[in-house]
């Protein structure tokens, strides 16, 4: 199978989901209220997984690794505690928080600025042992979850309510201003990145190589990084963390495709990511009947996979 | 180790008479019976459960780290406390209740034996393999739990326990925590054997001994004191790697020596966490947790970059 | 023509590279020898812009390297290091082309399409031109490494111990390739070597280092002498001429 055909395939399963999701037991009576529930949730979906896929694929691309994704080295934890303090700070009922487009772009511009300091931690003083680094962005991504969560605790309750919601992945609620809101963002970054595609593609020759190439290293490093700090601020934003997600499709696109073109790249992890939530989706609806959650189920199968891919020592 | 007593005695003395009600010296030499009752049905409590929570769960550490040969496993980055949660699931699963304690061990045991052999089967080129090994297999067992406690309504328990608290521990609701008393003095008699141990299969097995019954043994202690802690109080992340880790740092590794220091600073640690918990925000109380999960990865992050940078 | 003057840079409070002088011209194969720690790698760095110097100046074509913008500097002048380790799965075909990122920014033409075919016929690589770099051996993969910094078509080509964990018949394929595209091409080849014979039978020039230092540069007439190589290697030496090469034995 060429990469295009296994595109096309994904596709139509990605369609084949998103119809059944939208459209089961709709009638004609209920269909208004049904398809203004369903479509910002979907459409939810779909922004998250391209949010998810492009940062983790970028940043992995940027780092020379496959194992480390945004997610994991504590960058959606630094999101809510972010939200967090913005909560704590101003109050639950104040413009800052509950107006959706001036909490997004105060919280997006922090998440951006921090993410650098986080990157400047990890990645800074040479080249550090790999394995350390994934143990300390585990443990980090921990410690700003717990930090946020006992802010949260020393909230009132009634405010305690407000940013609770955000703390867990769910796609269940999401708040429409904020998809629409999403769109544009998720657009930007996409063409950003897609145009820089090339030039990644240069980086997995190493750093060494792509300088003699004439490759700007840092440059194109530094501004890779603030686009995958906003694709995650946007995707922690509609769906809340989701741990190994990125990890699992960034490596599921790897195996799959053969190319090494980001351009071919970025559109099937995207594609895969949409069907692993989709799928995913339509398996918790139907199968388990909504007795557990989407989150639940992939940081079931993506712990398995990170543990398989760790004893194998696929690390590098 | 005088110091260390001394200011875990101290802190005793600070915690009987911090709270909401009122406990004070001078009512309790004028054998108020309200005062009394206070303290035997409350803030005594309150404390025993602090200190063998915090001793037992730092000893627990110490042996994982000499049984495991790695100085960052601890219950809580090898799934022993996972393993306890889904035994507590297990048992509302199949008796309709979470009183099931012989399955809770057993379950807490069968997992940190699982992990012990898993990390003993395969060849690590880095140490840190094995923390990280743990939390990922930790974070496994955890989704099931959480996927078996959405089923029943539990997730109520699952936030107690990912929050731990003292505050509501009465008289009558933590004596189960004794058993760290037992599983500290088996961990003392045993002392020398888990040491050999620690040092190597080759090297127990030239003393003579029996080095699969060991270490048995060793995570059969592990697990006992690391899942009552996770039932009775909830999860106190990170204490068991810590306490054991700076002990040593001043120390050496002789495990009959640090035992008692570990315990002693594990209760100290918990102690002042819980003192803070219960002033930041006077009248009400934070969990615990928070506080150790915080100072505590922050440790674990500094003592893992100060490895590295003896490494390279 | 390369020009280094005066560079200096420190490594962890250690004099890495202490006054170094030299130039290299295009047409010429110029070794760069020493022990281990020399400060050979480090001099090819800076020289290259892979590495920031604490002081001196680096001019390329007589302008200073800090003024050449990355991307029209990779026209002129192409790197190789030493250890290449590849997280995505290329096929020799395709490394050879990210040769022509400099002139097309990753969209080939048809020029570029020839110099890459030609690169690839140069070397001898039509066989495996389709196959996967990581089923490849040691040797295969680092000549078709070579050739991607050929058509990167480059004046000036620097290539870190281009012959490390290759054998005999590889080395020499490599060492008679580097020669050909110095003088057939007239390019500035300059490799750091460890194999002195292989620097004193295929290079024009030889640059002797020791201790961050110069100790000689020259022709390999001059640089290839009993007493200067064990002067800079602490080891006895003696050297015969064999087919008019001098040749060094020291065992």
């Amino acid at each position: 199978m060429t990469d295009k055909s296994k595109i096309c395939l994904l596709i139509i399963l990605i369609v084949s989901f998103a119809v059944f999701l939208l459209g089961h037991g709709l009638t004609a009576d209920n269909y208004q209220y049904f398809l203004s529930k369903r479509t910002p949730k979907i459409l939810a979906m779909i922004l998250a997984s391209i949010a998810i896929a492009l940062s983790s694929f970028a940043f992995q691309t940027i780092t020379h690794n496959r194992i480390l994704t945004p997610s994991i080295m504590g960058f959606d934890a630094l999101y809510l505690l972010i939200q967090v303090s913005i909560v704590f700070i101003t109050g639950s009922l104040s413009v800052v928080a509950l107006n959706p487009y001036i909490n997004f772009s105060i919280s997006a511009f922090i998440m951006v600025s921090f993410s650098t300091l986080l990157f400047h931690f990890y990645f800074g003083s040479g080249r550090r042992n790999i394995i350390v680094l994934l143990l300390v962005g585990v443990v980090l991504s921990q410690l700003l979850f717990n930090i946020a969560n006992m802010l949260v605790m020393m909230l009132d309750p009634n405010e305690y309510a407000v940013v609770q919601a955000n703390m867990f992945a769910s796609f269940g609620t999401v708040s429409k201003q904020l998809v629409y809101l999403c769109i544009p963002i998720i657009l930007l970054a996409a063409i950003a990145l897609f145009k820089h595609a090339n030039v990644l593609d240069v980086l997995w020759l190493e750093n060494d190589n792509a300088t003699s190439l004439g490759v700007d290293v840092p440059i194109v490093t530094k501004r890779a990084l603030l686009l995958s700090a906003l694709l995650i601020a946007v995707s922690t934003a509609l769906v809340g963390p989701v741990l190994f997600l990125g990890l699992l499709v960034t490596n599921l696109t790897r195996e799959w495709f053969t190319t090494y073109q980001h351009k071919t790249l970025f559109i099937g992890c995207s594609l895969i990511s949409m069907l692993a939530l989709l799928s995913g989706q339509v398996i918790v609806e139907h199968v388990f009947a909504l007795q557990t959650t989407l989150s639940v189920v992939i940081n079931f199968i993506g712990g398995l996979y990170f543990l398989r891919m760790l004893l194998k020592n696929q690390i590098v | 180790m005088k110091w260390l007593f001394f200011s875990l005695c101290l802190l005793s003395l600070g915690s009987l008479f911090v709270g909401v009600s009122q406990l004070s010296v001078i009512s309790l030499i004028e054998l108020d019976s309200d005062a009394w009752d206070l303290l035997i049905t409350s803030r005594l409590p309150r404390l025993l459960a602090i200190l063998l929570a915090g001793a037992g769960l730092s000893i627990a550490g110490l042996v994982m780290q000499q049984i495991s040969q790695n100085k960052f496993a601890a219950p809580s980055t090898s799934g022993t406390i996972e393993c306890a949660m889904l035994g507590y699931m297990l048992s509302l699963l199949l008796f309709g209740n979470g009183d099931a304690l012989w399955l809770i061990f057993l379950t807490a045991i069968i997992g940190t034996l699982v992990f012990v052999k898993l990390i003993q089967s395969i060849q690590f080129k880095n140490a840190i393999f094995v923390p990280l090994i743990g939390i990922i297999f930790g974070n496994i067992i955890q989704s099931l739990v959480t996927f078996i406690a959405y089923k029943f309504d539990a997730l109520q328990n699952l936030s107690n326990w990912s929050l731990a608290n003292f505050s509501n521990i009465l008289q009558g609701d933590f004596e189960l925590l004794y058993i760290a008393i037992p599983c500290a003095i088996i961990t003392y008699l045993y002392a020398n054997q888990i040491s050999a141990v620690g040092i190597g299969k080759s090297f127990a097995t030239n003393l003579g001994l029996k080095y699969g019954q060991i270490v048995t043994i060793g995570v059969i202690l592990v697990s006992m004191m690391a899942a009552t802690v996770v039932m009775i109080v909830g999860e106190l992340p990170f204490l068991g790697l810590i306490v054991p880790n700076i002990i040593a740092y001043y120390q050496g590794d002789n495990l009959k020596k640090n035992l008692p220091n570990t315990a002693l600073l594990g209760a100290c640690v918990v102690l002042v966490c819980d003192l803070i918990s219960r002033i930041i925000i006077f009248p009400y109380e934070l969990p615990v947790s928070m506080f150790i999960s915080i100072i505590g990865g922050l440790v674990f992050i500094v003592l893992l970059l100060k490895r590295e940078a003896n490494d390279r | 023509m390369i020009k280094v003057e005066n560079i200096n840079k420190q490594y962890a409070g250690k004099l890495v590279a202490s006054n170094i002088n030299v130039a290299f011209e295009k047409g010429k194969v110029t070794s760069i020898i020493g022990p281990n720690g020399a400060g050979k790698s480090t001099l090819l760095s800076i020289m290259s812009r892979l590495l920031d110097k604490d002081s001196g100046s680096v001019y390329v074509d007589g302008t200073e390297l800090e003024k050449w913008a990355t991307k029209t500097l990779a026209k002129r002048l192409a790197v190789l290091k030493q250890t290449n380790n590849l997280n995505m799965r290329f096929t020799v075909k395709e490394l050879i082309s990210f040769g022509r990122f400099p002139h097309s920014q990753g969209k080939l033409t048809d020029t570029d399409r020839q110099v890459i075919q030609h690169a690839i016929e140069y070397l001898d690589l039509q066989v495996i031109q389709d196959k996967y770099l990581d089923n490849l051996s040691g040797g295969q993969k680092q000549l078709a490494f070579i050739a991607m910094v050929m058509a990167q078509d480059t004046d000036y080509v620097l290539l870190d111990e281009p012959l490390n964990n290759l054998d005999i018949k590889h080395s020499l394929q490599i060492m008679k390739n580097i020669r050909r595209l110095a003088h057939d091409m007239n390019k500035a080849v300059v490799i750091v070597i460890h194999d002195i014979n292989f620097a004193s039978c295929y290079s024009d020039n030889i640059i002797a280092m020791k201790n961050g230092e110069v100790a000689i540069a020259g022709s390999v007439q001059e640089v290839i002498r009993a007493p200067v190589l064990e002067s800079i290697y602490d080891t006895p030496f003696k050297v015969v001429t064999l087919d008019n090469q001098n040749v060094c034995v020291y065992y």
